[in-house]
């Protein structure tokens, strides 16, 4: 169908009218039920916009009629032209740039992580500080996790997160940890495009390691730990940053160099714009080197010596375990931290430093399974920065699922015995095959 | 330095040693990835252990060095340079004519710029591997050490490393040994000249105390007022999460398999 509205002012008119013999016909035509979403507004044969009072808001759950003046109904009202939010952000696209910011994220777990996008949005400020002459943000990524996720990127959220042009480099050689790899990869964009800004994470999380030989490599003495950026007309490159140093004791305040890792909270992430994102390669092959550090992988450790504000992935029981051998066989079956919900606690079934919440720990994991948790509001807050959340619980409307990214519904007892199965099952197949 | 101690089998390894500083006092003191640096190759079985400075020798800094001696050495080589010098060109000639296998050093300084570029400036001159982050060295063997990195969260990787080879270390390496009082009298500071190079860079810049960082507001970017209240008042919300009603356990779990599978957490 055309986006053109065709107007019958018949129609129109038996529509307003609830008294004509035909009213409901038309409504039913017009793809509305009565009373609930007859036209609100419409432009009368005068040209006059005319309001139906009557139709407009919708019955709330306590039956009570509720206006909404947000504009999200009227958007629901039109359909498949609403668009989500995202699409909603104006894109902006550089055909041209002036110049080039190359952005080095972390990628933990294959995801942008909030530092990263703090750095983006510096690189954004960097860029787009001269309308006159843009700048474009390249950002370089490393594809293979290995270990997350078979090497998939998986929230593909660069363009939101302020990024023109995507490099990723993907290739055994550069999986795991490959400081000389991913520097020889970083030097040949770096003689290719010859960008006017580095910006690396200064985390442990491999930012740190990789801008640091980068500097060294290229020859360019970089600020580390720089926490803020300031514009400033007499520095070579028309910034000045204020970087921590000597421990965190000092601040030196010093012309930006080239080379810049920056601490999380540099600057805003980007979230008014939407940015294009577009694939670049490079213009040469990697150069094949010979690896001096090898990875054996990682190794596994004790999951309950992690702390739990630190642990990577949490299995946390609430008050609807009730065999908590099955539960603790669990937790190390599938290699996972544990904690518990306050009830758990107080019950005497889990020690108080495993106690996930607000007079507990904040966690930060990047899985976090609860187990019989109901989700009250003092135990969501603990878990407010985890990444995926599943739940397992009997009662579909508990607050937990809403905050679940998966959640099962069933007795907890026999969804973790399925799970360590299969865990199990699995683990003996890789056995056979190997 | 002691090149006459450098006989087969054993494994020459340096320690670099810096002049700590007491976050609270501000007094000197070993610094402390640093005395873990030390504290790791004591570990080392074989090793032949030697502590390498380069600064300027004065109270303050003799009471620290003097924390490493008392860890159980005789002697430390400082190389003798001014304040605000660029180290580099004295440990790096320092480190090629001793040869040492292994040089550890600490991550950061705890003192000036503390940019924790100087192992790296280091490995690319001397061309040598670096890995950063030890948590401890597992084996030497064949000119290959194996190392045992860590990583955020608790985690550990292993990785083995072709000698010669600069390693820093984290501060989840062993805890440094007390230092002993008559050991760190007795020792000796060995101080030898070295060339020296200023730091221009570093002389413009202008230092002050850290400034406590602005902490982060909260900005809610809403069009309306409703959206707005929303966001201040609403509960965390995953939203649109997939919820699994009306399944056996064995597919619950098939799910739940599956997405621990995609992050990667099952090792
Ligand atoms: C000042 C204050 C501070 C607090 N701080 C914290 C805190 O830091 N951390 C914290 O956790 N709590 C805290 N609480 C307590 C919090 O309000 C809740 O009481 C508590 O989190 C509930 O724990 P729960 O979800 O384990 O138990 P419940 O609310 O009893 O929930 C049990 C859940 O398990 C499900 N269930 C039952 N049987 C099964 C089964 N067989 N299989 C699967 N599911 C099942 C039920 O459907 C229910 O959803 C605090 C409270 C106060 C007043």
């Amino acid at each position: 169908m055309s986006d053109i509205r065709r107007r019958d002012p018949r129609q129109e008119w038996i529509a307003r009218n609830r008294l004509h013999p035909q009213h409901l016909e038309v409504l039913a035509e017009l793809g509305r039920s009565a009373g609930q979403g007859a036209a609100s507004e419409w432009m009368g044969p005068q040209g006059l916009i005319r309001r139906n009072p009557h139709a407009v808001g919708f019955i709330g759950p306590n039956g009570v009629k509720r206006i909404d003046r947000s504009g999200a109904q009227q958007g629901q009202r039109t359909g498949g032209a609403r668009a989500s939010a995202a699409a909603s952000k104006p894109l902006v696209e550089i055909e041209a740039p002036a110049f080039l910011v190359a952005v080095v994220p972390d990628m933990a777990g294959g995801r942008l992580t909030g530092h990263d996008r703090d750095l983006l949005g510096l690189a954004r400020q960097l860029a787009d500080a001269d309308p006159a002459a843009r700048g474009a943000v390249l950002a370089v990524v490393f594809g293979g996790h290995n270990r997350e996720g078979d090497g998939e990127l998986k929230e593909h959220g660069f363009g939101e997160a302020g990024v023109d042009r995507l490099l990723h480099i993907t290739g055994s050689e550069v999986d795991g940890f490959a400081p000389e790899a991913r520097l020889g990869a970083l030097v040949a964009m770096d003689r290719a495009w010859n960008p006017r800004h580095w910006l690396l994470p200064d985390s442990k999380l491999g930012g740190a390691d990789l801008g640091r030989r980068l500097a060294a490599r290229l020859g360019e003495r970089p600020a580390t730990g720089v926490w803020q950026v300031e514009a400033d007309g007499e520095a070579p490159l028309g910034w000045r940053c204020a970087a921590r140093g000597a421990a965190g004791t000092l601040d030196f305040q010093r012309a930006m160099p080239r080379l810049v890792l920056a601490l999380a909270e540099c600057a805003e992430p980007v979230s008014e714009t939407r940015h294009a994102a577009e694939p670049l390669v490079l213009p040469e092959a990697l150069p094949a080197q010979l690896a001096r550090i090898q990875d054996l992988g990682q190794v596994a450790v004790d999951p309950a010596g992690v702390a739990l504000s630190e642990a990577e992935f949490i299995l946390s029981a609430g008050n609807g375990v009730r065999d908590w051998e099955a539960f603790h066989h669990a937790a190390e079956v599938l290699g996972a931290t544990e904690g518990a919900s306050r009830v758990a606690v107080d019950d005497g079934f889990m020690a108080r430093d495993r106690q996930v919440g607000a007079t507990g720990t904040w966690v930060t994991a990047r899985v976090y399974v609860a187990v019989g948790i109901s989700g009250a509001i003092q135990h969501l807050q603990g878990i407010q920065t985890c990444d995926k959340v599943v739940a397992i619980n009997m009662d579909p409307g508990c607050d937990m699922i809403k905050r679940a990214d998966l959640a099962v519904i069933g007795d907890s007892a026999k969804v973790l015995e399925a799970l360590v199965a299969l865990v199990e099952q699995s683990r003996e197949e890789k056995r056979n095959a190997a | 330095m002691r090149p006459e101690s450098h006989h087969d089998g054993s494994l020459a390894v340096t320690v670099l040693v810096s002049v700590g500083r007491h976050p609270l006092t501000g007094r000197g003191r070993r610094a402390d990835q640093d005395a873990r640096g030390v504290e790791l190759a004591h570990t080392l079985t074989g090793a032949e252990v030697e502590l390498l400075h380069a600064g300027r020798l004065d109270e303050g800094s003799d009471a620290a060095l003097r924390g490493y001696l008392g860890m159980g050495f005789e002697s430390l080589s400082l190389l003798e340079q001014p304040a605000g010098a660029d180290v580099l060109p004295a440990l790096a000639e320092a480190l090629e004519a001793a040869g040492p296998q292994l040089v550890i050093a600490g991550e950061r300084a705890e003192q000036g710029e503390g940019s924790g570029l100087l192992p790296y400036l280091l490995a690319e001159r001397l061309g040598w591997p670096l890995v950063s982050g030890l948590a401890a060295v597992e084996e030497v063997a064949g000119g290959v050490a194996t190392l045992l990195q860590a990583l955020p969260r608790g985690q550990r990787r292993r990785l083995q490393v072709r000698l010669p080879a600069i390693v820093t270390v984290d501060a989840a390496a062993p805890a440094p040994r007390q230092s002993a009082y008559g050991p760190a009298r007795r020792g000796r500071l060995d101080v030898q000249a070295a060339p020296v190079m200023d730091d221009a860079d570093m002389a413009e810049w202008q230092a002050q105390p850290a400034r406590k960082r602005p902490k982060r507001l909260k900005i809610v970017k809403a069009a309306s007022a409703r959206d707005r209240f929303k966001a201040a008042a609403a509960k965390a919300e995953g939203g649109g999460g997939q919820v699994l009603t009306d399944v056996t356990p064995e597919e619950g779990a098939e799910a739940i398999f599956k997405l621990l599978k995609e992050e990667g957490v099952l090792r």
